[in-house]
Order: C-alpha cells, then sequence, then structure tokens
C-alpha cells in the first residue's frame, strides 16, 4: 500500500509523505499550548481584579464576621493584596508556573495540597464516563445507523433525547430508580466501585448522545464511500463493510469531539459529585464559589484548562501521527 | 433587495420571510413532522405558562399549606404538592416565566458578545481576526459551567450574575460560528458585486454581509435558548443563582434534593420541564435549520 501513489487528496498524484515524527509540528503545538496555558491565566488573573469584593474581608470569614480595621490591614499586609498591580501579577503568574495555586481563603491552607487530596475520584470519574460513552455509543451506531427508517430514529431518537438531558437532572432520576426504588447501588458513597457506577453512567449518557449524533452522520455518509463500495465489491459481508471500514472512518471526528467535550464532562461531573455525594473537586468548588474563595476557583479553573489543553494537544498529536494527510499540510487546526 | 440574498448562503427563507408559498399556514402545520408540530405546540404552551400562568392553573406557587405537604401526584395535585404543601404542578407553570427570561437573558448577552466578537474578526482584517481567534481558543479551555461559576465567584451568586455569567460563558461557541459565518458571505459574489460597484464599505457591510452573516443566527438562538435555561438552572441547583423559595426549575430541583428519597415527584417534574423545554428548542432549532439550508422536509 505504501507505494501507491495518493490520489484521493488534493487532486494531482503526490507521493506518500514518509513515515517519521514530524518535530516541527510537535514542537508548534507544545509552545502554542503553552502560550494558551499563560493566556488563561493571564484571563483568570484580570478576572480576579475585577471582582467587586474586598478581599481581605473574604479571607477574614466574609462582611458577616466583623472583622476590624487592624485585621484587615495585617491580612492585606501578609497576602500581598496591596503590592502594585505589575508585581501581583508576576508572581502570579511565576508561583503557577512552579505549581503554587496560592493559599484557600476558607482552608487557610495550599490550594496545590487540596486540589490534590480531591482531584483522584474526578479523574477517574472522568475517565471512566468517557470510555463508557464510547462502550455506549459505538454498538449503538453500529445497529441502528443505515439500518432502515425505523432503527435509524430510534437510535437518533436516543441520541438525541440524551445529548439534550442535562446531567444533573439525570442524575436524579438514576439516583431515584436505582438507588432507592430497585437499590441496586449504594444512594451515596465514597470511591469503592459500585459507587462509580451511577456517576459515571450520569456523565456517559449525555456524552454518549452527543458523540453519536456526529458518528451516526459519519457513519452514514461513510457508507456510500467509494472505500465501502469498493470493499463491497470485493465481496466483504455488510457486517464486515459496516465494522471494520466504515466504523473506522466514523470514529475519527469522534476522537476530536471527545478532546473538545472533555471540558463539559468535567462541569458534569461537578454536578454528579453534588448529587451523588461524591467526594472530589465538585463540592470543593462549589463551597469555594459560594464562599468567594477565590484561590480555590481560579486553582481549579486553571487545572480544567490545563487537562482540557493537554488532552487536545494528545488527541492533535495523535492525529498528525495517524493521518499523514496532516504532515504535508500546515497545520491544521 | 433580491441579488442580496445568495442561494448558497440563504437557501429559503424562514417562514413568514416571503417565500415561496406553497399554501397558506394551514399547509404548512401540516406539512412539518409530528415531532415539530409537538414542539411547536409545546412552545406554545411554554409562553402561555410565561405570560399568563393564571390560564393553566388556579394556584399560587407560594402559598403554603402544610396539611398537604409531600403528596404524591393525584388529582388535586397532578405533580404533587412539596415540603410546604405547595402544588409542584402550578409552580412548574409559574416556573416558566423565570426559567425562560433567564434563558433568553442569557443567550441574549451571550449572542451580543459574540456578535461584536465575531463580525470585528470576521471584517477587521487579519490582526484583529488573529487576535481574536486566539482569545476564542483560550476562553474554549474554560468549559461553560465551571467559566460561569467563576464569573459567580467573582461577582457573587443572583439572578443577574447568572444571566451575565451563562451568557459571558457560552459566547465563545457563538463568536466562533458567526466569525466563519461572516467570513463566508464576505466572500460571496454579492458582496464582490457590491464593492465593484463602488458602494462605500459600510453600506456593503450593513445591507450585505451583516443580514445574511446573522440569518443563520436564528438558529443558533432558538438551540442557545435551550442550553442556557440548562446552564443556568444548573447554577440554581447549586444553590448559586435563583434562591428556593422562588418557583425557578433549577431552584426547585435543589430545595426538592433534600426529600428526594421519599418524594420523587420534586425532582421529576421540574426536571422533565427543563428537558422538555431543552428538547423543543432543539427540535425548532434543527426544523429553522433544515428551512434555512433549503432541504424541505
Amino acid at each position: 500500500m505504501a507505494t501507491t501513489p495518493s490520489i484521493t487528496h488534493g487532486g494531482a498524484l503526490e507521493a506518500p509523505p514518509r513515515r517519521r515524527v514530524p518535530w516541527r509540528t510537535v514542537v508548534n503545538k507544545l509552545l502554542g499550548a503553552i502560550l494558551v496555558l499563560w493566556a488563561a491565566a493571564t484571563l483568570c488573573f484580570v478576572m480576579q481584579e475585577l471582582s467587586p469584593g474586598n478581599k481581605a474581608i473574604a479571607i477574614l470569614g466574609g462582611s458577616g464576621a466583623r472583622p476590624t480595621q487592624h485585621q484587615i490591614e495585617v491580612t492585606e499586609e501578609k497576602y500581598g493584596l496591596n503590592d502594585p498591580i505589575l508585581q501581583r501579577y508576576g508572581s502570579f503568574i511565576g508561583d503557577l508556573a512552579t505549581g503554587d495555586l496560592g493559599t484557600s481563603y476558607q482552608y487557610k491552607q495550599p490550594v496545590t495540597s487540596l486540589i490534590k487530596e480531591q482531584v483522584g475520584p474526578t479523574l477517574v470519574l472522568v475517565f471512566v464516563s468517557t470510555i463508557l460513552a464510547w462502550l455506549i455509543s459505538v454498538p449503538v451506531t453500529l445497529w441502528t445507523a443505515g439500518k432502515g427508517r425505523a432503527r435509524s430514529s430510534l437510535g437518533s431518537g436516543f441520541e438525541a433525547f440524551f445529548a439534550g438531558v442535562p446531567p444533573y437532572w439525570l442524575g436524579l432520576v438514576l439516583l431515584v430508580v436505582f438507588s432507592f426504588e430497585l437499590g441496586w447501588f449504594p444512594v451515596t458513597g465514597g470511591t469503592s466501585l459500585d459507587a462509580l457506577f451511577l456517576p459515571s453512567l450520569t456523565l456517559a449518557l449525555p456524552l454518549a448522545g452527543f458523540l453519536g449524533q456526529v458518528t451516526r452522520d459519519e457513519f452514514e455518509r461513510g457508507l456510500k464511500q467509494p472505500f465501502a463500495i469498493s470493499a463491497r465489491t470485493r465481496g466483504a459481508s455488510e457486517g464486515e463493510v459496516r465494522r471494520k471500514h466504515v466504523l473506522r472512518h466514523a470514529l475519527l471526528p469522534g476522537i476530536t469531539l471527545t478532546g473538545w467535550a472533555i471540558g463539559a464532562t468535567i462541569s458534569g461531573a461537578v454536578l454528579v459529585e453534588v448529587i451523588y455525594s461524591r467526594p472530589g473537586l465538585g463540592n470543593v468548588l462549589v463551597q469555594a464559589v459560594s464562599n468567594q474563595d477565590l484561590p480555590v476557583v481560579v486553582g481549579i479553573t486553571m487545572l480544567v484548562a490545563l487537562i482540557y489543553v493537554l488532552v487536545n494537544l494528545m488527541v492533535d498529536l495523535l492525529y498528525v501521527l495517524v493521518d499523514p494527510r496532516l504532515r504535508t499540510q500546515k497545520a491544521v487546526a | 433587495m433580491a441579488t442580496a440574498i445568495d442561494p448558497t448562503v440563504g437557501g429559503l427563507p424562514l417562514p413568514g420571510g416571503g417565500a415561496p408559498a406553497r399554501g397558506g399556514v394551514v399547509a404548512r402545520v401540516r406539512g412539518l413532522r409530528p415531532v415539530v408540530l409537538l414542539a411547536f405546540v409545546f412552545v406554545a404552551l411554554l409562553l402561555i405558562a410565561a405570560i399568563a400562568p393564571s390560564l393553566l392553573t388556579k394556584g399560587d406557587p407560594l402559598q403554603v399549606n402544610l396539611g398537604h405537604s409531600l403528596q404524591a401526584p393525584s388529582l388535586e395535585f397532578p405533580f404533587g404538592t412539596d415540603q410546604s404543601g405547595r402544588s409542584v404542578y402550578t409552580r412548574v407553570i409559574y416556573g416558566a416565566r423565570e426559567s425562560i427570561l433567564i434563558g433568553l437573558g442569557a443567550t441574549a448577552v451571550g449572542l451580543g458578545i459574540a456578535a461584536l466578537l465575531g463580525v470585528a474578526a470576521g471584517i477587521g482584517g487579519k490582526w484583529v481576526d488573529n487576535g481574536i481567534n486566539r482569545l476564542l481558543e483560550v476562553l474554549f479551555s474554560f468549559p461553560i459551567l465551571l467559566f460561569a461559576l467563576f464569573l459567580v465567584a467573582i461577582f457573587g451568586s443572583g439572578v443577574s450574575t447568572q444571566i451575565l455569567a451563562v451568557g459571558i460563558a457560552s459566547s465563545p461557541g457563538y463568536a466562533r460560528m458567526i466569525r466563519a459565518q461572516v467570513l463566508q458571505v464576505k466572500g460571496a459574489d454579492y458582496v464582490i458585486a457590491s464593492r465593484a460597484l463602488g458602494h462605500p464599505p459600510s453600506r456593503t457591510l450593513f445591507k450585505n454581509i451583516l443580514p445574511n452573516a446573522f440569518r443563520p443566527l436564528v438558529v443558533l438562538a432558538t438551540l442557545g435558548v435551550g442550553q442556557s435555561i440548562v446552564w443556568a438552572s444548573a447554577l440554581s441547583f447549586l444553590g448559586l443563582g435563583v434562591a428556593p423559595p422562588a418557583p425557578e426549575w433549577g431552584a426547585m430541583l435543589d430545595a426538592g434534593k433534600d426529600y428526594i428519597q421519599t418524594a420523587w415527584w420534586l425532582e421529576l417534574f421540574p426536571g422533565a420541564a427543563i428537558v422538555a423545554t431543552t428538547l423543543a428548542a432543539s427540535c425548532i432549532g434543527r426544523y429553522l435549520q433544515r428551512r434555512i439550508e433549503g432541504e424541505t422536509y
């Protein structure tokens, strides 16, 4: 295959590029990712500066705590709140680069260690849900896409419904049905395996609906593509064409979308953790937001931005390695 | 201005936009697919609930009646009652106004910001476009809910923050689409023709580019209202939006959470209202999209 010139793309005959790691692209993408993170951090800093509330009062427990003027001054000194803005910006970025996210206003402990304690269960939940979403959406696509009107609309109805269902409501319904009525799963829980199932299903179903919609479109288009027709003329059974040729084609956009959806999945995880009283970043974040504990909020936001950028960087690089077309073209977004 | 309508971008005009009308309204309603028809009927009911809730229910959404607390759905209380004996049905109906207004407000904020950014990027030349594009890329690394939570943390919780937060957080997605649309329209033949005719740039912008670039926004706005309601309710559900005694769907979910073990109806019905609204919005949005793209269903 490698010696056959490709005529499908670009129109003209072109020799297939040799299979080697495109370092230029990799380095460019890495630099781009770092720039995005720096800009995200700057944006966080600017938004923090826009905060109308007095930070020293927030640190001292809010206006209800009635701190004295002296306490406020001491706190402002201690947290460097009166330093010139450029100095604060510099130390914010510098600390961030070394993994120091500042001190929580409400817990008075480093945000980094707070996040470290809580991040595990959230990452497990997001990871398991993403896998589960794929395990749901691929069979649904295989069984229903391009298989006649009735099955197709059943499949797309399923996808449209779950893509539109807010995760918090789905979580509540699953909780009522499977925990309270049927008693199959623990109601709230720690990090045990059976306590993981309902939360990850709650996150996976909407994601599966979202992925399925795109995969289905791509799949139905793929069924009519020359490569599918040629596989059929070579005598491949319809099932084989669907599983081996069309599915592969249809999964690629889904991988990119999983990368894009990672942020929404983490958002969903916040809600799900609150519903199921699961340990993780969700409850910490909601607490921090209602107490205006900005360092914790900024820390978690930056962590999520980091995860988003890293996951999408990996997806991009995976693409460059898998799809030789992208190596010759200039950085395809 | 017939020349301003580019068939590849506009396709069939929207309903009521002077389309080649086949029959009247009745024929058009009959031609709808049942699902789309259902969605339109639901939205009509929703609008009645939002404008004149007393037509759909006789009760008072805030009337406490401890004698009826936590009753399961019955003929008298179709959706059951909450811990204070208030009818959940009445509260869901009255909640439509608040939820929809928040959804519309957030969509308007989001689309407004997005239109500014998108149009500036589309017509502002290479540097502006590059800058805005980078900004959008950065904003995309903040998921909508987390971005909204961040804004709530900064400005404090409340209805206006809720609207602004959801609107601002969802604007990058809209902005990217508007930018693409402006760029596409900018290259269309009628724009080039208008330039070639020597029309001033402002005239080309306002008469040719913007009307055509904004046409698909109808679709975006319809889909956006559903999504905004979902995210705004999420904030209320987390206790960071509308405060519980008010009949807002997300706030009702939040208030009912404590009784979920015994009173499932407190969660089912307000949530179902959110789900039905989103599904109706996306159904109608897709219907409009098909019309704009010129497919006839």
